[in-house]
């Protein structure tokens, strides 16, 4: 039988929980509540005795100071409506498991299988709410229809005797294990009406390449032997789906373009990832020679670079704007505890010291009807800063580097960029840390979580747009904890030396995992019924594919087996044998000792046709506006520090553990009250060096609507501006590019493809251009590229977006410098030139205008700006330094005076522009590769001599008086106090 | 061998300061920092009558699932020991009364005061009478706070501190206690050693952020009456170098050493002193 345990707080106990969620259901609906309280409930489904209930009830269910608990009757009173939200069947239930394992400490026994604790919240809400009301904040607010579900009763209806009826979410299942045979001797409409019904997300082209080498004689001698007929079995289909999709293969950085440029010069570019992400890293090694500082680029899971002599240094960003779309918590919770599994999956393994994440969404202020199946913004928001903070602050690993763009594009597809750094020593048991390699005859293990149905699809389902009928298998939730104690296993694991190989199961899940290791050895022979399962039910392709979290993939050798179990055993991490790798060139599957997949690897990994993408550039016609100038500059100003791209994320900062292993030396948040705009984070991970790792990016998608090459080439040097603003050194620096594109592939649904795909050809020239220019090699990155929501009429693609990572080194941290003013009388010094460049601005956006004159990047001035700013911090001359980007040069004086809680007075006569520029150009122009610095008074001819010929201005000096004072010669622009200032920025997400 | 301090920090299932407290251990002069995960000590290999000092670092043990570290707390009180017919907790107490020392941050000290070592009235060292429960804000915060000690406090770790800046990191740091009286006898007891103030350590505060989480009587630090057994919100292992204080940049007349490491200095000496 089930017993029902419900705990709530004692009389007089403030409920902050329920507080917070009265709160946000006014601010989420506008509906006001006089009072939201809470219950948490555990359904415990296990035969245990009364008193063992009464003990697990009494015990670990309830804090004896200020809760009370009820067994099997209700708890709940005093309200008008009450809604209760549980998960569905097979949803991830983090509180139900850690709730069987205290139950399980008590009594000594484990559960028998399909015992569970199950768990759900009762909100009992108080005012005027009625039934359709309780429905509304249930499905806007409580819960998530497509994980979760939930009963709403009104005083009335509720029965106090039993409180609400019981309701186990257990996955029932009388399916049998069967696997189908899928005809492709069909007709090309039938082959794609399999694509489609079958969630395969594979083109015409790719079927038909399936269709003839199905049809091949040596294909099908082969499957004989093992006892395969000719027909294709639903596990090699699928595992041909995911090894193809998009997302795992990159069919659309790997295809032959087209491309045409406005003056109708053609060229053929042979996979843009080979040709300019690939190209530029080549280049840029064989320039740096014996300099050269990368040790793994693009071949694993993540970059590696050097750190010192002993420690090298491990960087990946990933993005994970599918399932946050369906599901904002879940998706990002999954996002950031999935790139740490790359980290932790490079080479032979890595310890995570830092987080990082950027995010990109609409107004959480959008006020207007969204079209359907979209979540407001608002809700994205906030449940994409929860799951981020979930699972960085749980696994212990410091959020030290972020940003959030707004656009109102972004509301057809969020964007949700989680990136992870990691540490390994250089050499591990005398061979590189770096490397690794399987070897035939090692067994093949997966460690952590068990496999259910979640995730199925997903790497499928984000090679596809948003649509109606969108996967809800998709949306995981993840388990920080299962995940970390599998870490804490696996680092001590990897240092015994007891495994060759490992790669965490992300897209594709087994499929891709065991499939990518089987090519060290050329084949793998894998027992897919050996599965842990989370529940019963699950078909064999359905286990191969399953994207569920917190899972690896290890190569262990036979004589390292026992010491492997008996490690995984006693530190309570589940691992299973699945079998092991060969070298007979099969992906070679068994269920129940019968062959279900034997693909020759070589097809799978090799067989997917080239795309060809037709690319058209036909830049738009765009021209400057014609507005005067504002007569109130300082009232320009304050508007643009209040605007979402501008204004202080401090309270998304704070909820971030952005300090824990207490390495993080340059913080988020800097200045005289701990709230100022830090450019990047400067992170010590050794505890016995002063040698730190600088982690910063850039980000500009507005500039896209003029040029993409210009806003790649913008990112690129907004990523390395704010890098050696904290004192970055520039010769020790990698990139990684995040492309997150709107669908460019020509086609009904996608008339412009020729214009987007030219938008792609012309980033990554620039990113190409830029880091040769800069000597910054690209270690690793990612692409995703069907940000699109269409649902009936209504399409939305969002605007070309590239996220720029930048990681590097510097050799000391205390030489690091934070953004604000330090001392009255210090001289404000602005380095770089302003040009006439508001093309795309925010300073535009806040006219209402795009323009025309987008930023540019001259990378050789600024490498050698950058170099010199480097001499400049080395020497100890820098004692503040800031960069320049939205909202241009009035933005950054300010925001360098409140964060130092002084004035500065300026003369923007003395600033160095590139022709005769308007006063409200001066101060808001995004002109590129511009820092403000403050110098001491003595420190002044030291600094000039090194800046001599250079572009550095003395333009002012830092005040007593708190008031941001800008003239130009004896006409004052702009006279604020900063505390208004500061105010204005800090206002506009301070309650989110 | 020469006399050592030995101390141990026990890590796993969701510990997450375990490295920077054994770094803030050897700053203070351990001889001996072992990092030690549960199962080792569950397996019989490790013991923690080997050590003199205990900690109990930051994390979220289990996820904080049933509410911060009552998870944990279950687990420490019932977990069996493999060999022996001792539990994990017998090994505990048996630590306490031996006189040794214990300090609990953040999780840590949510474990400690969900097990019922602190505040230990009457030296009950089992039954719970406070708790620590979500912030007033609803929300998790990292956020730098002023500490007040209370000179009259018996805690061994505070001993020549007045004040003290330290970040929290938490969402359930809320002190709370059973009843008026409880509170009375850890006020008289002078056993809320440290509580949130104001800038000047003047005095303790109640208002947001100040006080980050609406604790009572602002309380962010707790010890048992020998003072030896000790718990704190805030983190001091985070702020054991110059460069850890957020305005390090600003002030030049920053010692090398943060105020954090003052706490284990303190407990180092009182080990040479009382234990070796």
């Amino acid at each position: 039988m089930a017993w029902r345990i419900v705990v709530g707080l004692l009389d007089g106990v403030k409920d902050a929980r329920g507080e917070r969620v009265r709160r946000e259901i006014r601010e989420h609906l506008g509906i006001e509540v006089d009072s939201v309280r809470t219950l948490d409930v555990y359904t415990v489904d296990a035969a245990l005795s009364d008193a063992e209930i009464e003990a697990a009830a009494a015990g670990p269910f309830s804090d004896p100071v200020i809760q009370e608990f009820v067994i099997n009757r209700p708890l709940a009173r005093d309200f008008d409506v009450l809604v209760e939200v549980g998960f569905r069947p097979g949803v991830t239930d983090n509180i139900g498991r850690t709730a069987r394992e205290a139950i399980q400490y008590l009594t000594g026994r484990p559960f028998a299988a399909g015992e569970a604790v199950y768990t759900s919240v009762q909100y009992l809400l108080k005012g005027k709410v009625d039934k359709p009301i309780a429905e509304r904040i249930a499905s806007g607010f409580l819960g998530n229809g497509l994980i979760q579900r939930w009963d709403i009763l009104t005083a009335a209806e509720f029965d106090p005797e039993n409180g609400v009826p019981v309701t186990l979410p257990k996955v029932t299942s009388d399916a049998r294990p069967e696997v189908r045979e899928i005809d492709l001797d069909v007709a090309d409409e039938e082959l794609m009406k399999i694509s489609r019904d079958g969630m395969l997300a594979l083109s015409i082209e790719e079927m038909k390449m399936l269709q003839a080498h199905a049809a091949d004689p040596a294909f099908l001698q082969a499957r004989e032997a093992v006892g395969l007929g000719s027909k294709l079995t639903d596990v090699e289909l699928e595992a041909l789906a995911q090894t193809w999709s998009e997302h795992c293969k990159h069919k659309i950085f790997s295809a032959k373009i087209i491309y045409e440029d406005e003056q109708g010069n053609r060229e053929t570019i042979n996979s843009l990832f080979k040709t300019y992400i690939v190209g530029a890293t080549r280049d840029i090694r064989a320039r740096l020679g014996d300099k050269d500082f990368c040790l793994s680029v693009f071949k694993d899971n993540a970059g590696v670079i050097e750190f010192n002599d002993d420690w090298s240094l491990v960087f990946k960003v990933e993005t994970h704007n599918s399932p946050s779309a369906l599901d904002p918590y879940g998706g990002a919770l999954t996002g950031i505890v999935g790139v740490n599994r790359d980290g932790m999956g490079t080479g032979m393994g890595a310890r995570l010291i830092f987080n990082t994440d950027v995010f990109c969404f609409a107004s959480p202020f959008l006020n207007k009807p969204l079209p359907p199946r979209l979540l407001h913004p608002r809700r994205i928001f906030e449940g994409v800063v929860e799951g981020v903070e979930h699972g960085g602050n749980k696994s212990g690993i410091p959020t030290v580097n972020g940003s959030i763009v707004f656009d109102e594009r972004f509301a057809g597809k969020p964007l949700v960029y989680c990136g992870t750094a990691s540490i390994m020593p250089r050499t591990l048991n005398g061979k590189p840390c770096h490397e690794k390699k399987v070897r035939v005859g090692d067994h093949i293990v997966m460690t952590g979580g068990r496999i259910g149905k979640d995730g199925i699809h997903g790497a499928t389902f984000s090679s596809e747009e948003l649509h109606e009928g969108s996967p809800v298998t998709a949306v995981q939730i993840g388990d920080p904890i299962t995940q970390k104690k599998m870490f804490d296993f696996l680092i001590i694991a990897r240092d015994r030396g007891l495994y060759h190989s490992i790669t965490d199961n992300g897209a594709g899940g087994l499929s891709s995992s065991v499939g990518e290791m089987g090519e060290d050895t050329g084949g793998f022979e894998m027992h897919l019924d050996r599965a842990p399962l989370k529940y019963p039910g699950l078909q064999p392709w359905e286990i191969l594919i399953s994207e569920a979290q917190e899972r690896m993939t290890l190569a262990v050798p036979p004589d390292k087996l026992d010491a492997f179990f008996q490690l995984a055993n006693e530190m309570d991490v589940e691992a299973t044998d699945f079998g092991v790798f060969t070298d007979s060139g099969y992906f070679h599957c068994l269920y129940e000792g019968k062959t279900v997949s034997y693909l020759p690897m070589k097809f799978l990994h090799e067989g997917v046709p080239q795309m060809v993408i037709p690319a058209k550039w036909t830049p738009k016609a765009l021209s400057e506006p014609d507005f005067d100038l504002p007569d109130d500059l300082g009232g320009e100003l304050k508007a643009l520090l209040g605007r979402l791209n501008i204004c202080s994320k401090e309270s998304v900062v704070r909820r971030y553990d952005h300090e824990v292993q207490a390495g993080t030396v340059i913080k988020p948040l800097v200045g005289v009250a701990n709230d100022g705009p830090s450019d990047a984070a400067v992170y010590r991970p050794l505890f016995d060096s002063f040698e730190g790792v600088v982690v910063s990016h850039g980000i500009c998608p507005s500039y896209s609507d003029i040029d993409t090459y210009h806003m790649m080439a913008c990112a690129i040097d907004e990523g390395l501006r704010n890098f050696v603003a904290v004192g970055g050194n520039i010769e020790h620096v990698a990139g990684l590019d995040n492309f997150c594109w709107c669908d460019p592939v020509k086609s009904e649904k996608t008339p412009d493809g020729e214009y987007k795909a030219a938008q792609l050809v012309r980033a990554n020239k620039a990113l190409y251009d830029c880091c040769v220019a800069f000597g910054v090699p690209l270690i690793s990155g990612k692409d995703s590229m069907k940000n699109d929501y269409q649902i009936g009429d209504t399409k939305i693609s969002i605007p070309p977006t590239v996220l720029f990572s930048v990681i590097g080194k510097i050799g000391d941290v205390r030489r690091a410098v934070s953004m604000d003013v330090k001392r009255p009388g210090d001289l404000v010094y602005l380095l770089g030139i302003t040009r006439d460049e508001c093309g795309g601005s925010e300073y535009y956006r806040q006219h209402g205008e795009l323009g025309s004159n987008v930023p540019k990047v001259a990378a050789a001035c600024a490498l050698d700006l950058y170099r010199t700013l480097n001499a400049a911090q080395r020497d100890g001359l820098v004692r503040s330094c800031h960069d320049l980007s939205d909202g241009g040069l009035g933005v950054a004086l300010a925001e360098k005076a409140f964060a130092g809680g002084y004035g500065i007075r300026a003369d923007l006569d003395r600033v160095l522009v590139d022709g005769d520029l308007r006063a409200d150009k001066l101060l808001f122009s995004e002109s590129q590769s511009r820092l403000l610095v403050t110098v001491r008074p003595e420190n002044r001819a030291a600094f000039d001599a090194l800046f001599t010929g250079r572009d550095a201005a003395c333009i002012g000096e830092v005040t007593e008086e708190p008031r941001l004072l800008l003239s130009r010669g004896s006409k004052t622009l702009v006279d604020v106090d900063i505390h208004s200032l500061k105010e204005a920025w800090q206002a506009p997400l301070r309650e989110l | 061998m020469a006399k050592q301090v030995r101390s141990i920090v026990i890590t796993g299932n969701g510990t997450n300061c375990e490295r920077e407290v054994a770094n803030a251990c050897r700053l203070a002069g351990c001889e001996v920092a072992d990092i030690v995960h549960i199962a080792e000590l569950l397996s019989g290999r490790k013991c923690l009558d080997d050590y003199h000092f205990l900690n109990l670092a930051g994390g979220f043990l289990d996820g904080d699932d049933l509410g911060s570290a009552k998870a944990g707390a279950n687990r420490l009180r019932h977990a069996a020991v493999k060999g022996s017919t001792e539990h994990l907790a017998d090994q505990l107490y048996r630590f306490i009364e031996d006189g040794k020392l214990a300090m609990g941050v953040c999780n840590g000290f949510q474990l400690m005061v969900k097990m019922g070592l602190l505040p230990a009235l009457g030296d009950d060292f089992r039954t719970q009478t406070a708790t620590l429960s979500h912030n007033d804000s609803g929300r998790f915060e990292d956020r730098w706070t002023y500490l007040k000690v209370d000179p009259a406090s018996p805690c061994i770790y505070t001993r020549g501190i007045d004040g003290i800046y330290l970040p929290v990191r938490h969402g359930e740091g809320k002190f709370m206690v059973r009843s008026e009286e409880v509170l009375q006898r850890i006020e008289t007891g002078h056993l809320a050693t440290l509580k949130y103030c104001d800038p000047e350590y003047r005095a303790p505060v109640m208002n947001y952020p100040q006080n980050p989480n609406g604790s009572v009587n602002a309380i962010a630090g707790v010890c048992d009456a020998s003072g030896r057994i000790f718990g704190l919100m805030p983190h001091p292992e985070a702020y054991v170098h110059r460069t850890h204080h957020p305005r390090w940049t600003r002030d030049e007349s920053l010692p090398e050493e943060g105020m954090g490491l003052w706490l284990y200095r303190n407990a180092v000496q009182f080990i040479r002193n009382e234990l070796l």
